[in-house]
């Protein structure tokens, strides 16, 4: 290739804690408008911000999950610009001491390691959110003061799938942390992209600075879409403008917002409401008490305790709430080998086909063992299990109870199916040669002959058990 | 018998021994105000509710029940102060119709302490001004002589105290803002430790600054309402836990062994004659009897207005943006864009000397200056922090002029906004190193215009004050006067 792509990340992520970052009002995602704000987060005249201890802690805990070092000194700016979700037309950030330093993350794309770092992570509020209608713009306060993370990432990702590979970890492990919901449609999680292209070797080139991504896809798309339009304009002859750009996901292009010169100027400077942070060696041990799993160290449980390969096991921790749901199905249906085939087959299967990134398994825990002990102990077959799937997701029936009440069980009465498969087997004798003759593919006629035979009841397994014994 | 011409103290017996009901005092208060409107004090009055207020408090003390340090008193908080339902304008256009949703902890710490709350006070807009000629709501005239400022910012309520409409009244002061026109009104003016006084719902001008405080006639009266206002408030981050004594009692009758700090920066050659004659006659006052005089050495207490002008109009211009015609105050009626929106909104609310300091402000945080200006000035600020902590190794007590001169004519400065700038430079240093600091009266110039001495106290020590203070107020009402 004659460019290399370089690509750093800000990630941003709404925490998830119970009251905003500076204000008591509840945390909550929608609501009537305007309904969970006060004078503080509304910007009221005289109003100050009280910081979230809480918020503090969970800033504090994703830098200790991704080996930050946490400054022992933190204060708070204020960003100041004008916009009308910004009702104090400053936003509440850090700037020059943040929460936390460095750190990093290890992705891996196709078989490579690698190492991400991070420069830092900061805490700062959620501005408030702008509803176009017909009767003009609306402003819904309910998001401002939220509090947010920024995660920022040094320029070390040279692919979209590198980038993509890291913000996955990083949900991840916000996930597993379980600071925020982390949900990319939502806007709980957001991110920007710096990309820039150079050749090999060369020392970085100008960068641009991509808004308005809201899923992994569309991260993956503007990050291609955009080096491939740099190295048009340099193949050109064209300089690259250092310029923040929005993606149109629908039109698959990114148009230019801003250029350099037309940057805002924040104006940063320590905002006197809110005291320094002074943290404590000791809270900073205690927090790291409380840290939970992370994927990595699951996955090596899974591993070593219950015998899953290594690739197995890393695709079902990527998730917290899949590893959870996982850990939740093998409590009254251990099988670990079998559930995890099913979760990464048949269940990865109906999410991706959700068309939203954002999707949970809808059936409870329970229910999904039920089933699986249903399809492991030969009571149903795979086509019923799929069926039944399809069909207690999202309303959570018993599937004991559908099959009892729609007969769906298979038939395992050995004497009855050999009686059947006698008959067949008499009807079809060219078949029976062709089965001898060693076309194993012959066997999927019989199969089929004994499910018309009753109706669709018969076990598969059973079929080619008694088959190859009658034709011995 | 004249209650209105009462200290609060003595109000305070009054009410407490039945001779007066808080509902008789506050209706001859409104007759006063009423009276005495030419002086333009006030911006808004809230009768109905004082009146309800005073009713209650009557009510209370007839059944017996113990009632707070404040109650059935009239009291008048500056405009720049929240109150539930009472307009805040901050005497600016853009906020003329803006009514409070909330009130402001020091506010209802006055409510909570039986205060009856009855107006409203006329400022500088913004609390920008040393004149309180800045206010949208006109200006307001020294009661001492009308044609004379009643200085700035908290003009209103000095002069609402001073011509006896209240009792007593919360400021806020920056860089002098209670203190200066205190001394031009003849009154008392505190301005507490930052951090003493919570500021939640006191709208802001320069947040790492700003102090709540307040006017009084009397010494004694400025020692009960800190009583009531102090303390910590879990809505304000800069307010402090420290321990609140009791004022009252601090006040001894004596100022014998106490180590009054003189800078030689104070008292420079521009000082007016007469302020400097009143200051040493004080002075003396408390050597006769007991005190003991330090020099002490302030150098950097010159660059104290240039600190000033560049933190204060820094944090404004950021406290200011909110303004934006997008929530409340003014809107502009016909924009084109987003951005003509803020910038007719603004153009149209804000008067010049809020325009100055938004555009000074914006300047020094801008990027390329912010270095050689705002980070400048917090460096120079701990200088000056420093200076003072060294100087009260050395002394219990600082005293100085408040001002260099008496009030000045109204208009006389309207134009030289560098000698407006100038009244403030003896209290400005105060509020950069976070100080407490009053303001009391120590005589008058021979056209009868008040001269006020300020008495400046370490950290958290306002008992100090108080107890000075109140030497030299009783000492010149036996024979100074």
């Amino acid at each position: 290739m004659k460019y290399e792509t370089v690509i750093g990340l800000e990630v941003h992520s709404e925490l998830n804690t119970d009251t905003k970052c500076f204000c008591g009002c509840k945390n909550h995602f929608g609501g009537e408008p305007n309904t969970h704000c006060c004078p503080v987060c509304t910007g009221m005249p005289g109003a100050l911000p009280m910081l979230n201890k809480k918020a503090v802690e969970y800033a504090i805990k994703m830098g200790l999950a991704v080996g930050c070092s946490i400054n022992e000194y933190s204060a708070f700016e204020r960003k100041n610009y004008f916009y009308p979700d910004l009702p104090k037309a400053y936003q509440i950030s850090q700037m020059e001491h943040p929460l936390c330093m460095g750190g990093g993350v290890e992705i891996e794309v196709n078989g490579k390691k690698k190492f991400i770092r991070l420069n830092h992570i900061h805490l700062e509020e959620d501005a408030g959110k702008l509803i176009h209608t017909n009767n003009g713009t609306m402003i819904d306060y309910n998001r401002g003061g939220v509090p947010l993370i920024e995660m920022v990432s040094e320029p070390d990702m040279s692919s979209a799938d590198e980038a993509i590979a890291f913000l996955q970890k990083i949900r991840s492990i916000v996930l597993y942390l379980g600071i925020s919901e982390a949900k990319m449609q939502e806007g709980n999680l957001r991110c920007d992209v710096n990309v820039s292209i150079r050749k090999e070797g060369e020392p970085l080139g100008t960068r641009t600075e991509m808004k308005n991504m809201n899923s992994f896809r569309a991260v993956a798309r503007a990050i291609r879409s955009e080096s491939q339009r740099q190295a048009e304009e340099l193949d050109a002859g064209h300089k690259i403008v250092q310029e923040t750009r929005r993606w149109d996901d629908n039109a698959g292009k990114s148009y230019s917002m801003r250029t350099k010169e037309n940057a805002d100027d924040y104006r940063y400077f320590p905002d006197p409401d809110i005291i320094p942070i002074e943290v404590e060696k000791e809270y900073v041990e205690h927090i790291a008490t409380t840290l939970p799993k992370l994927a990595t160290e699951r996955a090596k449980e899974y591993v070593e305790k219950m015998g899953l390969s290594y690739n197995d096991a890393e695709l079902l921790t990527q998730d917290r709430k899949i590893a959870d749901y996982f850990e939740n199905v093998i409590k009254t249906f251990n099988q670990p080998k079998y559930v995890c085939n099913w979760i990464l087959g048949e269940v990865f299967k109906k999410l991706n086909s959700l068309d939203n990134e954002d999707a949970e398994i809808d059936i409870s825990p329970e229910n999904m063992a039920k089933l699986l002990q249903l399809y492991h102990s030969e009571t149903i077959g795979q086509a019923t299990a799929r069926q039944l799937l399809d069909e207690i997701w999202g309303t959570d029936k018993n599937p004991e109870i559908i099959v009892k009440e729609k007969g769906l069980a298979q038939n395992n009465d050995t004497a009855g199916l050999e009686e059947v498969l006698k008959k067949i087997i008499a009807d079809n004798p060219k078949a029976v040669q062709e089965l001898k003759a060693g076309n194993q593919k012959t066997m999927q006629f019989f199969v089929g002959q004994a499910m018309r035979a009753t109706s669709g009841k018969c076990n598969p397994k059973l079929v080619n058990e008694i088959v190859n014994k009658l034709i011995k | 018998m004249d209650y209105l011409n009462m200290n609060l103290w003595q109000v305070r017996d009054k009410l407490n021994s039945g001779e007066i009901t808080s509902v008789e005092l506050t209706k001859k208060c409104f007759q006063r105000i009423k009276d005495t409107n030419d002086l333009n004090a006030l911006i808004s009055t809230c009768e109905e509710f004082a009146l309800a207020s005073a009713k209650k408090i009557d009510e209370a003390r007839a059944n017996g029940a113990k009632l707070g340090a404040l109650a059935g008193i009239p009291i008048v908080i500056k405009d720049n102060i929240n109150l539930t339902g009472t307009k805040t304008t901050c005497a600016s256009k853009f906020l003329a119709n803006f009514v409070s949703p909330y009130t402001a902890t020091c506010a209802q710490k006055l409510i909570d302490a039986g205060a009856v709350i009855i107006g409203k006070a006329n400022m500088d807009e913004f609390a920008m001004g040393s004149s309180n000629e800045t206010s949208a709501f006109g200006i307001v005239h020294n009661p001492v002589n009308p044609n004379y400022v009643p200085g700035g910012s908290s003009g209103g309520s000095a002069t609402s105290v001073a011509s006896n409409q209240c009792f007593g009244a919360l400021g806020t002061d920056t860089g002098g803002s209670i203190r200066e026109p205190s001394s031009f009104c003849g009154i008392v003016g505190l301005k507490p430790t930052y951090g003493r006084v919570s500021r939640y719902g006191v709208v802001a001008f320069a947040s790492s600054l700003d102090q709540v405080g307040n006017l009084t006639r009397s010494v004694r009266d400025s020692a009960i309402m800190l009583g009531v206002i102090a303390g910590e408030d879990k809505h304000d981050m800069t307010s402090s836990a420290k321990e609140i004594p009791d004022y009252e009692q601090a006040i001894t009758g004596s100022v014998k062994g106490l180590k009054i700090g003189i800078a030689k920066q104070f008292f420079n050659d521009k000082l007016n004659s007469e302020v400097r004659e009143s200051l040493d006659k004080a002075i003396q006052t408390y050597v006769d009897n007991g005190a003991e005089i330090v020099n002490i050495d302030l150098p950097s207490l010159d660059t104290a207005l240039a600190v000033y002008y560049i933190i204060s109009s820094a944090e404004a211009a950021s406290n200011l943006a909110r303004f934006d015609g997008v929530k409340y105050g003014v809107q502009a009626k016909n924009f084109n864009d987003i951005v003509d929106l803020y910038f007719k909104s603004r153009t149209q609310g804000f008067g010049k000397e809020v325009k100055r300091r938004i555009m000074l402000g914006n300047y020094v945080l801008s990027s390329g200056y912010f270095d050689a200006f705002y980070r400048k000035a917090k460096r120079v600020q701990k200088v000056i922090q420093k200076e003072f902590e060294q100087a009260f190794k050395k002394c219990d007590l600082i005293v100085c002029p408040t001002t260099a001169n008496p009030a000045f004519k109204i208009g006389e400065k309207s134009n030289d906004h560098l000698a407006m700038y100038l009244t403030d430079i003896f209290t400005v240093p105060i509020n950069i190193a976070g100080l407490p600091a009053m303001s009391i009266p120590c005589g008058k110039n021979k056209d009868g215009l008040p001269i006020g001495m300020q008495l400046i106290a370490p950290q958290w020590k306002e008992t100090t004050l108080f107890n000075a203070g109140d030497f030299l107020e009783q000492a010149i009402k036996e024979g100074l006067k």
